[in-house]
């Protein structure tokens, strides 16, 4: 880890105007990403700010008017996923959040700080490796290599890498808003799927934030989803491990019937991925296995496989079947 | 407990423990706890004075406990030094380190206080676990500069008033640990696991999520899942739940060796 | 008063719920420093320089080592026995050469840990690269057969067998492959080296033998053994990576010796992955065959496997010289040198990939005769070592088989497979034996007795978990009839008697009966000044009808006439009466003629180890429960039953920790645990803990333990085998067999990871 002037700015301005001038300037959040990348030596921020202290971090859980549900970047994983609120109307993000790490470590990571959280590719991790993400132009060690934990979907002859967050995956399903604020609070808000990217030529940058801006919270607009909807995730080990496959599945049904439904899926793209080809199918359709199956083998067709990570394609087609049927039957294991 | 000792007298080592004990000027509450005096009549008692007889001096059972203040520490050209107070077992302290420096090295190797391990140093074993304001956390990804004004509490704050915290009992009695390592860690995040059950947080394994959060009695499986970030390469696991299941529940947990 | 066998709590249980027990790490010195290693980025080649001069400006940083200026090491002499066992044939920064990737190739030494490790980040190194070999099966050409396996013939009947297998319908011939493991103690390595003058060296160290440590070290430093002293008095776990002296050790002395100050060198997880020894890859080609009843003819167990600096090689043939009553087998190895990090001994090393091969095999033999793996297994059991011969000195396997069918419910199991289910979760059942072989070597103890009733036992042995601080208490408690309360136990320091590595699961056997030696002699002589002196109630009795309990001797028929151990001594003016002795088994012993003033043991040869009469082993059953979920291919172990034929128990409780914590190191073998590399690099794709998987919490079952029980009447005196490594042996065949039951998907290659289960038809 290198040396780094740690500092508790309260001023929002001041921090934007921090992290235009230092490209080296890093926020702080609960850490659990940050610094294992630096003591790995991936991330050499010349400075870090702790976010808990930055005054426009204060929001306090307002529920909107319209229903929807803000919560603050700054707010602690752990917590957002027992609110009781986020509990009763968007179960698959408590799913979703209580899935990932451990116990420990959701009482340290932030919301936003799981945003941003960077990928567990292990040739980005290595500095010994070439990784377009780290050192771009110095190659993509996984593309050739043991890819077996990479994308199937949406990736460029420069990056491999998937998203790990669980959380960002039932954001996404949940058409979810980051709010941001850059330099002279200025205010933006940005669509989830639209806040990660995918690749490109720029594996580098993992999302759409631009410099000096901050996210301060993420909002979830009301849905009828609470009813029918889950969030699997398949691992390697029974827990406290990361995705190979997840989905997260939500549907409203009126006599069996799908009128609304929303599934993303984690562990095959640089970012959660929405499986649009089988919303797209399974809307007005009856919620149906036979249905599922079929929506699952749209969407997988369009899977493009690596060397190691053939298998995805085959989880990932029983994971959605899965997780629909889940969803459809109440959240109820079948 | 029901093969605890009776009280035994003291040998000679353990008197000679005590004498030197009590030369000092025995504070009720240190940063390691409870005082060294009532913790040794302590160790006399829950373990028949087995533990006394072990491999201890007094300096390895209750290292000096330095009383830390900005500039009494010994500081190797500290960069970035940041100033940081905060309580660790209900006493103040204050240290200058260097912004690199995480928790967990400032317990081992500035605050002497060495129960807290270190088994990966990147979140992934969970040896590390303290303890801060209430919430289990891993202490070798909190910088010490991020502990400014909290309540630290480590394996070696558990043991209150004369008695070890239930849960250091009932992983003695189930054999909760094999080498040891992993066992601090293990404990902190079974004690703060209690108190999020009697809050009725959720896991992954929870069936109804939605359902008002009330205090909840967890199966086996909800405490394996809710202690899958502490690992035990030893493979004490079964009697880990075992510990945790009859402090959670208040019922004897059976044990399942037999021969044949 | 028999307190050996009752399962009383840890002696140092305590100590490790407050976390009062020091480990390594924990012995900070004043004024002392902390060193980083850099390791290479390449496999093989050497090291054309290395630019430190930007780490050296960087603050706090005191000295780099690198070969130009590291401290001279007396050189590795293959002819001398050091008393230590290095892990590999290397030496720390003695030549600029690279064998594999993340070797140790400079060592920054600086006034903090951070910053050690960011000045490590600066230093630039270059390299000239050669082509390393990495893939076993390119390099097995130009590998080699090695002639011994840990003493015995290393090709047993080459070629032999296929006459018999090829002539029959009735066999099976398959490969299992397992990969390169790594051991991961929670408690990663840590040496604190603390120079005296230039002539005495302390280290404090994590390691599985104290006297191996103080071997190597006085060795290399061409120091009097005697100066140096290895204080371990806790280790974190061990499972065979801290048995022998890896190169931190030796860096952490050199570094010390020159910066001329204590140097804390504890190492990172990352390295735990890359300079700690590892369990290498195996292949194993199995072949057997049957007559139409079932009956063995023939085995064949050809292990391809590899090795690097070291001789060392996974020996997972052992098991098959020694199960069934087959009356051919072919047991042969072929090696080859690879650059990875050197593999090592890994709990059961030879019996835990070797099991999975065997005992999946016979599972299939079994299923091809369409026999039930149980009785296919009691069919085909030998009474005696089938080759060498002899006896074994106690074996109760199949009684090990009837206890875990009726404990896991074996007749719930349907012979076909995929017969059982409960929603999504197919469900099987699976066996497989366990064994492993049980060792003993000499070992020396020393007890003391003090006039206030307290005992001191000394033995340069190690707890790495295993229970050994307790049960050598509870061994001298009975021999001397004190009770253990008054018992201090210290080990774990290279200054008391010599004792042997804490591996090979050897210890209880070999150092609990230098302790009841020892402790015997001390009641002896405190016996004989009773019956000497006219002072005593027992004066001129037989010894025969003296009895002892709780501090005092007794005349057995009148237990009214007593004398107290305090009372003699003060009588005799004694403050302290004390024996020091070794316990040598019959063949051989490993750590030389006892010294002075240990004495030997007179042991009766029946009861001393003579493998010149007996083949020792432990045995045992595994039973598993799995259930695998149709669509995914995940697989959780729901229930375990271990049923162990180890002899005597020597702490219910702590035993029954040592199997389950051998089974669950077995579900990690099964399931989940892998080190990838990337051949392109030959480094570990799998650096940390979070790629290479353990078990976790949730991963593990209810693991039901039972123990035979029976004493072993030729081990020792005691009749305790080890039981630190059976427990993983069969395990992931059990599991292996278990999912076959479930699915009719057969895995032959480790770990069975949901992409293997899915990609198989
Ligand atoms: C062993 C291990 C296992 C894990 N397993 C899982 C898993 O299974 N599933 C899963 O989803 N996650 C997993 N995680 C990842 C974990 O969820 C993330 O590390 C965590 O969410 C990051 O949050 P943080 O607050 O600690 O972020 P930090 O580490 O503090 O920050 C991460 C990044 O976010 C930036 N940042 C922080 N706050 C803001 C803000 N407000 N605005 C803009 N940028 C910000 C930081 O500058 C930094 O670049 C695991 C982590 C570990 C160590
Ligand atoms: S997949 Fe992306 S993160 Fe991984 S090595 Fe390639 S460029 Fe780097
Ligand atoms: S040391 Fe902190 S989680 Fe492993
Ligand atoms: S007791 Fe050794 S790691 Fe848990």
């Amino acid at each position: 880890m290198r040396p780094f002037k740690f500092s508790t700015t309260a001023d929002s301005n001041e921090v934007s105007k921090i992290l235009i001038a230092n490209p080296h300037a890093r926020l702080l959040g609960g850490g659990t990403n940050l610094l294992d990348l630096m003591k790995e030596d991936v991330e050499r921020p010349t400075e870090l700010v702790e976010v808990g202290n930055i005054d426009v971090m204060k929001i306090v859980s307002p529920a909107s008017a319209t229903g929807s549900v803000v919560i603050p970047a700054v707010e602690k994983n752990a917590r957002t996923a027992n609110d009781p609120a986020i509990r009763e109307n968007f179960p698959m993000l408590s799913q979703a959040i209580l899935s990932g790490a451990s116990a420990q470590i959701r009482n340290m990571a932030t919301n936003g700080g799981n945003l941003n959280q960077r990928t567990r590719c292990t040739y980005f991790y290595d500095v010994a490796m070439p990784c377009n993400k780290r050192e771009p132009g110095s190659g993509c060690g996984a593309m050739k290599g043991l890819n077996r934990m990479h994308a199937i979907f949406g990736w460029s002859d420069k990056c491999v890498a998937v998203h790990p967050s669980d959380m960002c995956v039932a954001l996404a399903a949940l058409d979810a808003v980051v709010k941001v604020q850059g330099a002279n609070g200025k205010q933006r808000s940005i669509p989830f799927t639209a806040y990660h990217r995918l690749p490109g030529d720029q594996p580098q940058k993992d999302n759409t934030l631009q410099p000096g801006e901050l996210i301060t919270a993420i909002e979830i607009p009301r849905n009828n989803f609470a009813e029918n909807s889950y969030y699997l995730k398949v691992r390697d080990r029974a827990s406290y491990a990361f995705a190979l496959i997840s989905v997260a599945a939500a549907m409203e049904l009126k006599n069996n019937k799908i009128v609304r439904v929303s599934i993303a899926m984690g562990g095959v793209a640089h970012k959660p991925w929405r499986a649009s080809v089988a919303e797209k199918y399974l809307l007005h359709k009856e919620a149906t296995e036979a249905n599922f199956k079929i929506a699952a083998a749209n969407e997988m067709k369009l899977a493009k496989p690596l060397e190691h990570n053939l298998y995805k394609v085959e989880l990932g087609r029983k994971a959605l079947v899965r997780a629909l049927m889940q969803a459809a039957n109440g959240g109820k294991t079948i | 407990m029901t093969d605890q000792k009776q009280a035994a007298d003291f040998n000679e080592d353990e008197k000679k423990i005590i004498e030197d004990m009590i030369t000092g000027d025995p504070e009720d509450m240190t940063i390691f706890g409870v005082s060294r005096r009532q913790f040794l009549k302590q160790l006399a008692v829950i373990t028949g004075g087995f533990a006394a007889a072990q491999y201890i001096g007094p300096d390895e059972l209750f290292a000096a406990p330095s009383v830390l203040a900005p500039g009494t520490i010994p500081i190797n050209s500290i960069e970035n030094g940041v100033n940081a107070s905060f309580n660790v077992n209900g006493a103040p302290v204050a240290l200058e380190v260097d912004s690199r420096m995480t928790l967990l090295d400032s317990l081992r190797e500035k605050l002497q206080l060495t129960g807290t391990k270190k088994g990966c140093d990147h979140g992934q074993c969970g040896a590390c676990t303290v303890i801060i304001d209430g919430n289990r956390v891993l202490s070798c990804l909190t910088l010490t500069a991020c502990c400014q004004g909290k309540n630290v509490t480590t394996i070696e704050g558990l043991a209150k008033n004369n008695q070890l915290h239930p849960m250091q009992t009932a992983f003695i009695k189930h054999d909760g640990f094999q080498c040891g390592y992993c066992t601090p860690g293990q404990i902190c995040s079974a004690v703060a696991l209690m108190d999020e059950a009697k809050k009725g947080e959720a896991s992954y394994l929870t069936e109804n999520i939605r359902e008002k959060p009330v205090s909840v009695q967890l199966s086996d499986d909800e405490i394996r899942e809710r202690m899958s970030g502490n690992i035990c390469r030893c493979g004490a696991y079964p009697n880990i739940i075992a510990a945790i299941k009859e402090v959670h529940s208040g019922k004897e947990a059976a044990q399942n060796w037999q021969f044949a | 008063m028999a307190i050996i066998g009752k399962p009383i709590n840890r002696v140092d249980a305590l100590l490790k719920v407050t976390g009062a027990a020091k480990y390594a790490a924990e012995f900070n010195q004043p004024n002392m420093v902390y060193a980083f290693p850099v390791r290479s980025t390449i496999a093989k080649g050497s090291v054309s320089a290395i630019d430190s001069s930007a780490a050296e400006k960087s603050a706090g940083v005191i000295k780099i080592l690198t070969p130009e200026n590291a401290p001279q090491l007396k050189a590795i002499d293959p002819k001398v026995k050091t008393g230590g066992m290095l892990g590999e044939q290397l030496l720390p920064l003695q030549d600029n050469l690279v064998y594999y990737f993340g070797q140790y190739i400079a060592l920054v030494v600086a006034e903090t840990y951070e910053q050690a490790r960011a000045a490590a980040s600066l230093v630039k190194v270059n390299y000239s690269k050669e082509k390393h070999a990495i893939d076993l099966n390119t390099e097995l050409p130009n590998g080699y057969k090695p002639q011994k396996v840990q003493g015995e013939d290393a090709q047993v009947n080459e070629g032999k067998t296929a006459p018999v297998i090829d002539a029959t319908a009735n066999k099976i011939s398959y490969t299992y492959t397992t990969p390169t493991e790594n051991h991961h103690p929670m408690e990663p390595h840590a040496s604190i080296a603390v120079w005296e003058g230039s002539d005495k060296l302390t280290l404090y160290d994590s390691t599985q033998g104290v006297m191996g440590a103080r071997g190597t070290l006085a060795y290399h430093f061409s120091l009097t053994p005697e100066n140096v002293q290895i204080v371990s008095p806790y280790v974190g776990g061990g499972f065979g990576c801290k048995g022998s002296q890896w190169g931190h050790m030796l860096l952490a002395a050199m570094a010390a010796k020159l910066v001329q100050r204590p140097v804390k060198l504890a190492i990172t997880r990352q390295m735990m992955q890359t300079n700690v020894g590892r369990r290498p890859a195996t292949q194993q080609k199995m072949a057997m065959a049957t007559d139409d009843k079932g009956m063995l003819t023939a085995i064949r167990h050809h292990t391809d496997s590899y090795g690097n600096k070291s001789d060392f090689f996974e020996p997972s043939g052992k098991q098959t010289a020694v199960l069934y009553n087959a009356p051919l087998r072919e047991i042969t190895y072929k090696i080859a040198k690879l650059n990875i990090g050197t593999p090592t001994y890994m709990r059961a090393p030879g019996e835990t990939p070797g099991t999975f091969a065997l005992e999946s095999a016979i599972d299939e033999m079994a299923y091809k005769m369409k026999m039930d793996p149980v009785a296919f297994r009691v069919l085909n059991h030998t009474a005696e070592d089938p080759s060498k011969k002899h006896p074994f000195s106690s074996e109760n396997l199949l009684d090990c088989y009837t206890i875990g069918s009726e404990k896991i419910g074996w007749q719930q199991r349907k012979a076909e497979p995929g017969q059982l289910r409960k929603g999504k979760q197919l469900i099987g059942y699976g066996v497989a034996t366990a064994t492993y072989p049980a060792g003993r070597s000499a070992a020396s103890a020393k007890v003391q007795l003090r006039a206030d009733g307290s005992v001191i036992v000394q033995s340069a042995t190690q707890d790495i978990g295993t229970g050994t601080y307790t049960i050598i208490a509870q061994t001298a408690s009975e021999t001397l009839g004190i009770p253990v309360e008054k018992i201090t136990v210290k080990i774990g320091d290279s200054s008391f008697p010599p004792a042997p590595v804490s591996g090979g699961s050897m210890t209880t056997a070999s150092v609990n009966p230098a302790v009841m030696a020892a402790a015997e002699m001390v009641r002896k002589e405190l016996l004989a000044l009773a019956t000497a002196d006219t002072g005593s109630s027992l004066k001129g009795r037989r010894l025969e009808d003296i009895g002892y309990a709780d501090g005092h001797f007794f005349v057995t028929a009148d237990k009214t006439t007593v004398d107290s151990y305090a009372d003699i001594m003060r009588r005799n003016n004694k403050n302290i009466v004390e024996a020091c002795t070794t316990a040598m088994p019959a063949s051989g012993s490993g750590l030389g003629a006892p010294t002075a003033p240990c004495m030997e043991a007179p042991i009766d040869k029946e009861e001393n180890s003579d493998k010149e009469k007996y083949s020792f082993h432990s045995f045992g059953a595994q039973f598993a429960e799995v259930w695998v979920d149709e669509d995914f291919g995940t697989i959780r172990v729901k229930r375990f039953v271990s049923v162990q034929d180890v002899g005597r128990i020597m702490n219910e409780k702590t035993a029954r920790s040592q199997i389950i914590g051998g089974v669950i190191y077995g579900i990690g073998a099964a399931l989940m645990e892998e080190t990838a590399y990337d051949h392109r690099w030959a480094n570990p794709a799998t650096r940390t803990l979070a790629d290479y998987h353990v078990p976790v919490n949730l991963d593990v079952p209810d693991i039901g333990v039972h123990f035979i029980g029976k004493p072993d009447p030729h081990i020792s005196p005691i009749g305790a085998r080890g039981i630190g490594e059976i427990g993983t042996t069969g395990v992931s065949a059990a599991i292996a067999n278990a999912v076959f039951n479930a699915t009719g998907k057969r895995l032959r290659d480790l770990p069975f990871t949901p992409d293997k289960m899915l990609l198989k038809s």
